[in-house]
């Protein structure tokens, strides 16, 4: 870490931030990768069963890992207080998942291990991982398809009753379960349901339609948050012993993601700003098939399943702009481009490496459809080989979601897709235990930035979710709580009182600037600079740009925006205009730490760093660490704190990520 | 194109409500039904008035937010659809659509299209679930389920949540919400030691909500936008009537 010590140079950044102390995660435990867990679980303390009621726990975010962390904290017997902004915890956005999730259960013997996963999960996000925490993924993966089973998730299963499992990209085992597209879905209303039975049980307190806006901190402990009631505009305080964000990722910067319209950062932001440090917040992810934009008004993308990858055959024209039908493009004037360039992995690459693909074409003017922005994935051979039947009975919902969307049949036509903001990576800072750097606040799910490095692989988001959710979480609170009960926060303690006046001043400048520009506006412009200059390829100039234009485009939203009506009652301008706010915060800090990682890996892809073939070129030797920022304040005075935590590989050595 | 909407307005749950007409001169064909209805809010904004609220998250048809009557019907013309998925190309230029909230005593208005669906979550508090703790798992493999009843039971498991059936009901009665529940987890083998107290707790619960009874109109079946089969109620029934018939008793 010692060599890393030196100020920013002209080339990190121009001076944008300042470099702090290194960090380290101390609590995973320095035993033989495959006894940690067991060994942090044993050192884990724990909490009498009669005095677990008398603790209490926030948990923000009812998804995978919210929703199954409050579950499991209630059948614990702690006093939980569940919270979404949402009218049901059934709707948290994890319901959207399609595709999968991943298991080292080596049903098919074809394999697999918990070594693979981890592996292959270390890889996949291109050596920019903590091994630990990637190794009890994979450990605890087993644990939950027993858990799912046993709640009565209805897994997709073969003619002898066992599951059934698929392939999916970065892996050459088949190590995904699934429920048809709707995996996702399955798996959250498992956890729902379980939530729900504890909501009965009286041990869970159900706060739907509950945003939170502020995180409250009384002598340095995370002990509580400040949230508004969307329906009547109240603005309220709830107090605990711990908080736990399980509040998503914030692929929404983009604008037009694949996340729900209301998928937001502020939860995990305004901690931020409360002292947790935000991780790597430029490793995001773009999903290589997504439907493609259809016009201006175009409110998001809608991603088709990466399974379709099994089957699909994806390819271009070998002729620039070439207008023809693709049905009558000939066998001989197709270049099946995954197949060409990547012959062992062929149409089943990373996400990163398809969704790069897929933009070099584009670029290189192969694309088809409007604006050329886009390329085809094929079924005809699979129907061919396995009839249509069978790719009905695999594919069937995505076949008529993406026939809804496009009004085209895609038994017949080949689908368009396009890459798409679909996850991110970054997130809040937290160590084994999932603590971040606010004691008492712990980060689960999609919101902190712990297993995937730089690119997740598919069927791996739903596998984290849950196991922070039912496994870690519960395991790492309880040891936090140990000291718990801590002396309870009256609503008259200072750190209260300051953060219900600033959430309301917040508010009513919301309110009064009454300008000449709709939130949405302001959002896609946004959306628009960071998917250009921080999206898909990323360049110094680019990038320097945008951090140039953020502060300006921020300062006209405060000053311009409108919102109509007041705060006193349902409003969703003004919940957009909120989370906008921070997005145009937190757009700024993924563009300078895009541009002070000078390097390329997983997600983020530098141009000026790049192999002979266009592969992302990683600098080990200079960011073989994860960039953990600090907030550095408002106004022009502020500038974050980069700390760097080292990572250490002693079991997966780095190597450049081949999949030819 | 263009169209005329006709759109439901409601202050709040203590005003009344009335149906207010807008028109929209550059609909396009491509556009989803929320995103024409993005279109009006924006232009609302900026003529200073208040846009028109209705839930929505995730516009692919998944997640369950989305409630509109459209023309009457739940949902909209399109079957299979939700109203996040239905897309313009469906409609004519010069239109006239007529667009509401559900409407069900059971779903009170709390705004303009948002309703009160929160009774949804109190009918699976009753029993919608296995009561089975975490990590008191046994291995996934240690039951094989035969796989026309996983199949079943996925279907019956893909409920959105989104309460069109209690909409379409002349009794706004959620018996399609409940069967479906109970039929997802009366299927397989994890489910069967609850199987009669769920039944009859879920449908007790219904009853204390204020859901109308089931008689047979099969409208909720007609409007399911993920198509959850009226037979489902059928095995509700059977479920019922056996375990009233074994003498289990409602919690």
């Amino acid at each position: 870490m010692s060599e890393l010590q030196q100020e920013p140079t002209a080339t990190q950044g121009e001076g944008r931030y300042a470099l702090g102390e290194p960090i380290a995660d101390d609590r995973s435990p320095d035993s033989p990768i495959g006894d940690r867990w067991d060994d942090r679980k044993f050192s884990a303390r724990l909490v009498n069963p009669a005095n677990r009621r008398k603790m209490s726990v926030i948990v923000v975010g009812t998804g995978l890992a919210g929703g199954a962390a409050a579950a499991t904290l209630g059948e614990a017997g702690y006093h939980v207080k569940s919270f979404c902004f949402q009218d049901t915890p059934r709707r948290a956005h994890s319901i959207a998942a399609q595709g999968g999730i991943n298991a080292a259960k080596n049903y098919r013997n074809d394999g697999d291990s918990v070594h693979r996963l981890f592996y292959d999960t270390v890889k996949g996000g291109d050596f920019r991982s903590r091994e630990s925490n990637v190794h009890r993924l994979a450990e605890n993966s087993l644990n939950i398809i027993d858990q799912c089973v046993a709640q009565g998730v209805p897994f997709a299963r073969e003619y002898s009753g066992l599951l059934d499992t698929r392939s999916f990209g970065g892996t050459q085992v088949s190590r995904t379960f699934y429920a048809r597209g709707q995996t996702g879905q399955q798996l959250l209303l498992g956890a729902y349901s379980a939530l729900e039975r504890q909501v009965a049980a009286g041990t869970v307190e159900m706060h739907p339609r509950t945003e939170m806006l502020d995180l409250i901190v009384v002598d340095g402990r995370a002990r509580g948050i400040v949230t508004r009631n969307v329906l009547t505009g109240e603005i309220e305080t709830y107090t605990a012993d711990t908080v736990v964000l399980c509040t998503g990722g914030y692929g929404n910067v983009y604008y037009l993601s694949t996340n729900a319209k209301g998928s937001n950062v502020t939860a995990a932001w305004r901690a931020h700003r409360r002292g947790a440090l935000f991780a790597n917040p430029c490793y995001t992810q773009i999903h290589p098939t997504c439907i493609p934009v259809s016009g201006d008004y175009q409110s998001k993308l809608t991603l088709m399943s990466e399974s379709l990858r099994n089957d699909g055959r994806v390819w271009v024209p070998k002729e620039r702009g070439d207008q023809r039908p693709p049905n009558e493009i000939p066998e001989d004037e197709r270049d099946y481009y995954l197949e060409r360039q990547y012959p062992a992995f062929g149409n089943l690459v990373p996400r990163d490496i398809a969704s790069r693909a897929a933009k070099n074409m584009c670029d290189a003017e192969y694309g088809v459809g409007p604006g050329g922005l886009g390329v085809y994935l094929d079924f005809s051979d699979a129907i061919e080989r396995l009839g249509r039947h069978a790719v009905e009975a695999k594919y069937g919902n995505l076949f008529e979601m993406y026939q809804r969307i496009t009004g085209d049949d895609p038994y017949q036509v080949p689908m368009r897709i396009y890459p798409a903001i679909h996850y991110t990576m970054g997130g809040l800072w937290v160590d084994y235990d999932l603590r971040s750097t606010i004691p008492g606040l712990f980060v689960g799910g999609e919101a902190n930035f712990s297993d995937h490095g730089a690119n997740r692989l598919g069927a791996s988001a739903l596998m984290q979710g849950l196991s922070d959710g039912y496994f870690i979480l519960p395991t790492t609170v309880a040891d936090y709580l140990a000291d718990a009960p801590f002396e309870p926060v009256g609503d008259d303690h200072p750190a209260v009182v300051e953060a219900v006046e600033s959430t309301r001043e917040r508010i009513d400048k919301l309110l009064s600037a009454n300008g000449n520009r709709t939130v949405d506006s302001f959002h896609r412009e946004l959306g628009q600079l960071v998917w250009d200059q921080c999206g898909m390829a990323r360049s110094k100039e680019g990038l320097e740009k945008a951090l140039d234009r953020i502060p300006s485009l921020r300062e006209e939203f405060w000053r311009d925006v409108k919102i109509v009506g007041t705060g006193d009652g349902l409003n969703q301008s003004l919940e957009k205009a909120g989370r906008v706010a921070d997005f145009m915060e937190l757009a700024e800090l993924m563009c300078l730490d895009a541009l002070h990682r000078e390097e390329s890996c997983g997600g983020h892809f530098r141009v000026e760093h790049q192999t002979e073939d266009g592969e992302a070129a990683r600098d080990d030797e200079n960011f073989s660490y994860v960039a953990a920022w600090e907030w550095g304040g408002d106004g022009h005075g502020g500038r974050p704190t980069l700390h760097k935590e080292d990572l250490d590989f002693s079991y997966v050595h780095p190597s450049q990520r081949s999949y030819k | 194109m263009k169209l005329t909407l006709r759109v439901w307005r409601q202050k709040n749950a203590d005003t009344k409500g009335k149906m207010v007409k807008y028109h929209l001169d550059d609909v396009d064909e491509d556009m989803s039904f929320l995103e024409m209805l993005d279109v009006l809010n924006e232009k609302l904004t900026l003529d200073d008035e208040d846009p028109v609220s209705f839930d929505h998250d995730c516009r692919e048809g998944i997640c369950g937010s989305c409630a509109m009557v459209i023309n009457g019907v739940p949902h909209g013309p399109q079957k299979n659809t939700t109203t996040c998925q239905l897309h313009m190309r469906h409609f004519s230029d010069g239109d006239t659509i007529d667009v509401e909230p559900w409407r069900a005593r059971a779903f009170p208005v709390i705004k303009d299209l948002v309703t009160d669906r929160s009774a949804f979550d109190q009918i699976i508090q009753s029993g919608g679930y296995v009561s089975v703790n975490t990590g008191s798992a046994p291995d996934a493999h240690a039951t094989p389920v035969d796989k026309v009843s996983a199949d079943d039971a996925f279907d019956a498991a893909t409920c959105i949540g989104c309460g069109a059936c209690v909409a379409a009901c002349p009794n706004g009665s959620s018996m399609l919400f409940t069967a479906a529940k109970v039929t997802h987890l009366g299927l397989l083998p994890q489910g069967q030691p609850e199987r009669a107290t769920r039944a009859i707790n879920m449908l007790a619960k219904q009853d204390e909500l204020d859901f109308g009874g089931c008689t047979n109109v099969g409208a909720c079946a007609e409007v399911c936008p993920k198509g959850i089969p009226l037979a489902s109620i059928s095995r509700l029934n059977h479920d019922v009537l056996g375990a009233t018939l074994s003498g289990a008793r409602a919690d």
